[in-house]
């Protein structure tokens, strides 16, 4: 049945899968800064730079929305996590600290090539841990070692084995290769140079078949790590289906990006990401943090869960053009011609 | 350090350096659109040219805001967890709403810095409105959850376990208005004044640059037009406190006795081991004419209630005083900037008057830390008021030293580097002048 708190977690499930697409995105394209090499290095930095700089503050605030909902619709898993899961989580918000500064001191730093340059590294290495930690926390999420007493909220927790444990951290790695995947194929649109173009190609490549590895390798390392999760994956009557789908979407995205296809590809692997994301979510369902705490039994009252969703509804009528007009103002098709006007301002 | 102690000094900190990056979000827009407005209305390049000045610095600004807000948001949770699992469901509603505006302030942002030759004139301009009304008010939803730890509603308790939630009765708690209102007005008193500051520094030095002429009668104008409400919601706030919270208002005065005709204390030391406050200037029945309009009305002291029911009180007298001192000076700095202008029917740029501006640069930012520290420690022992005390919301979680060492680094590591810039920005700013 299709409870409140169900549209809530509904509502957290769709912000998360925008959040890996767009702000996901936003970590690679700093991973590919790190990884910036060749006689384009200095280009494809600018292509990312000038990709991200309008959309990434936009795009960040759907994680706070997944906190906000998350505390409010399910108080007690929120403290729990929060508890348990503290030092990947300060970790992360690091990450998000330097990622976000870095970027824009960078841009208003440039005064010599040094700065620059140190603030390039300061922004890439934290794009490259965030969603490493991110990955990690929602692993150890899964993994069904944060024990909670409903009753109480009291976490039996060592604050550490839940997550530092190979099934956590190849999650958080396979969160990376997700977003340098979608990095590089969107970067391949950024521009009409075609030598930059190959270079992601080449990148989102190498990105496609990684994620296929971590893919693999989480699912081995779930059996022992995350038992409830792989029940959900390997037995539920919509699991076999379900991977056959997501298993044709990666191979055809990887077939249009071999092909050069970057509109085609552009369009499968959001939906490879979003086919990966909700597999997972219906995975878990109906834990919320494995074993102990279910949906239901975190929920907060209807009282509280109705008022939230007419202000979801109501806030979504506002929020969802005025988001959609950022992205047709900067990603539009007219986009390009101004491309250098805008190099100048900066 | 304990881990309590640890716990509430990172949230201090977190708290206080963002709350600067915050106000400076919640106002500059206002600034900026000013400007772009005048720039569609009278064409003068000059005007653009300082928008477009002024969005860089916010730029800066806003995006520290965003990601220490966003430290903030979590920290509610790696802090306190058993704060947030009470009362996470009843402070939802203005969180959520402050989802919302913040999200609409972060697209029209991004819109208003890149757009300047992408969107049309008016859509810019309108971008700008956004960002504005977007950051007014994530502000007040912010303000408003945090009211509710003051003074909680909405919700009551059987057997110890929280019932009959109603989330919008919780958002208008009796301290939301004053509050919210209290701290919007101070942030564009202080950024107002802030920003007059700064170019009433360059225009004593290159007084015909029409770039700072414009730029510092913007910035004095806002200042001081909120310098002068602020005594309002000052007086409707402390109304509210000594209604709510007598303890935290005798704390503010450093209030020992419960007495009719309490006297308005400026200075003194409060000795908080002898109950007394030694060397104070005392304006006999002024605190109880301001608490509740009646010279001899009675204020509690801070001896109804036992020691560790208390505040620290010097902490937050000494706060509170300076908070008022600074306001004080703001008011004087608008209302003399009002008479010159009025007299002389001309920017106030005399000297003097430049040279005042700016030592008031920083004086509103140091009220907004100084009326934070009065409301935040003000309420303590307690972090939702009378309900759940500080130290029973903490985490379980040992050596919490190592986090707030490590943000306080990174803060202060932030803090020079944003300086560093702003700096830069300031001096490389462009010189107009007059041609005719």
């Amino acid at each position: 049945m299709l409870t409140l708190e169900l549209c809530v977690a509904g509502v957290m499930l769709i912000s998360l899968i925008i959040y890996m697409l767009t702000g996901g995105a936003d970590f690679g394209g700093g991973i590919w800064d790190l990884f910036a090499t060749g006689p384009r290095a200095k280009s494809q930095r600018a292509l990312i730079t000038n990709a991200i700089a309008p959309i990434w503050e936009a795009n960040h605030v759907w994680l706070i929305v997944i906190v906000v909902l998350l505390f409010v619709a399910f108080p007690v898993a929120f403290a729990a996590i929060s508890t348990a899961l503290h030092i990947p989580l300060t970790l992360m918000l690091i990450g998000i600290v330097l990622r976000g500064s870095a970027f824009v001191f960078r841009t208003y730093d440039v005064q010599s090539d040094t700065t620059h340059r140190r603030w390039s590294r300061v922004f890439a290495v934290a794009s490259a841990i965030t969603p490493v930690m991110l990955g990690i926390t929602l692993g150890a999420v899964a993994s069904g070692t944060i024990h909670v007493d409903i009753e109480s909220g009291q976490v039996d927790t060592d604050f550490i084995s839940a997550w530092l444990a190979p099934f956590p951290f190849a999650i958080g790695l396979f969160t990376l290769t997700l977003c340098a995947l979608l990095a590089a194929v969107y970067l391949t649109l950024e521009t009409d140079d075609t030598a930059l173009q190959e270079d992601f190609r080449r990148r989102a490549l190498i990105a496609a078949v990684s994620v296929g590895a971590m893919a693999g390798l989480s699912f081995i390392l779930s059996a022992e790590g995350a038992p409830t999760i792989r029940r959900g994956l390997g037995n539920a009557p919509w699991s076999i289906p379900f991977h056959i789908l997501t298993g044709a979407v990666a191979l055809w995205a990887i077939w249009t990006i071999w092909n050069r296809q970057f509109r085609l590809a552009r369009i499968l692997v959001p939906i490879q990401v979003t086919l990966i994301v909700f597999g997972w979510g219906l995975a878990q369902y109906p834990y919320l943090v494995t074993p102990d705490l279910t949906f239901s039994n975190t929920a907060a009252p209807d009282a509280v869960l109705r008022p939230i969703l007419i202000v979801l509804g109501v806030g979504g009528v506002l929020l969802v053009p005025a988001f959609w007009y950022l992205y047709a103002v900067f990603k539009g098709t007219s986009r390009k011609t101004t491309d250098s006007a805008m190099q100048g301002d900066t | 350090m304990t881990d309590l102690l640890a716990a509430r000094a990172q949230m201090a900190m977190s708290l206080a350096f963002h709350i600067i990056f915050a106000a400076v979000g919640i106002a500059m827009p206002l600034l900026m659109v000013i400007a772009e407005g005048m720039w569609l209305k009278t064409r003068e390049e000059v005007y653009l040219t300082l928008a477009k000045q002024w969005a860089k610095g916010t730029a800066i600004m806003f995006a520290v805001g965003a990601v220490s807000g966003t430290v903030l948001s979590f920290e509610l949770g790696l802090l306190w967890p058993n704060f947030m699992a009470y009362a996470g469901p009843i402070i939802g509603m203005p969180f959520s709403l402050e989802g919302f505006a913040f999200f609409l302030e972060a697209i029209f942002l991004g819109l208003y810095l890149y757009g300047w030759d992408r969107i049309p004139k008016l859509a810019h301009w309108f971008a700008g409105m956004m960002v504005l009304l977007g950051g007014t008010f994530s502000g007040i939803f912010v303000v408003t959850a945090n009211a509710w730890m003051n003074t909680p509603t909405g919700f009551s308790i059987v057997d110890g376990k929280v019932t009959n939630v109603d989330p919008i009765a919780a958002m208008l708690n009796p301290s939301s208005f004053s509050q919210a209102l209290h701290m919007t007005i101070a942030a564009f008193l202080a950024v107002g004044f802030a920003v007059a500051g700064i170019h009433a520094y360059f225009l004593r030095r290159d007084p015909d640059n029409l770039f700072h002429r414009r730029a510092f009668a913007i910035a004095l104008s806002v200042g001081a037009v909120f310098a002068l409400l602020q005594p309002i919601s000052g007086d409707i706030s402390a109304k509210r406190v000594a209604k709510y919270q007598p303890i935290k208002l005798a704390a503010m005065e450093a209030q020992w006795e419960t007495e009719r005709g309490a006297p308005l204390r400026i200075g003194g030391i409060p000795d908080e081991d002898a109950e007394e406050t030694r060397y104070a200037l005392e304006i006999p029945k002024a605190l109880s004419f301001l608490a509740h309009f009646d010279f001899n009305a009675e204020i509690m002291g801070l001896k109804e209630v036992p020691r560790e029911d208390r505040p620290p009180v010097t902490i937050v007298h000494f706060a509170f005083q300076i908070m008022v001192a600074c306001g004080i000076v703001l008011i004087i700095a608008g209302i003399i900037g009002g008479w010159l202008a009025w007299k002389h029917k001309s920017l106030p740029t005399q000297r003097w008057y430049l040279r005042f501006v700016t030592f008031c640069t920083p004086l509103g930012f140091i009220a907004i830390e100084a009326g934070w520290t009065v409301t935040e420690v003000g309420r303590q022992p307690w972090v939702i008021y009378n309900i759940m005390r500080t130290a029973d919301a903490v985490t379980p979680m040992p050596n919490l030293v190592v986090p707030f060492v490590s943000f306080t680094i990174l803060y202060i590591f932030l803090s020079i580097i944003v300086v560093v810039l702003l700096r830069r920005q300031i001096f490389q700013s462009p010189r107009l002048y007059n041609t005719n």
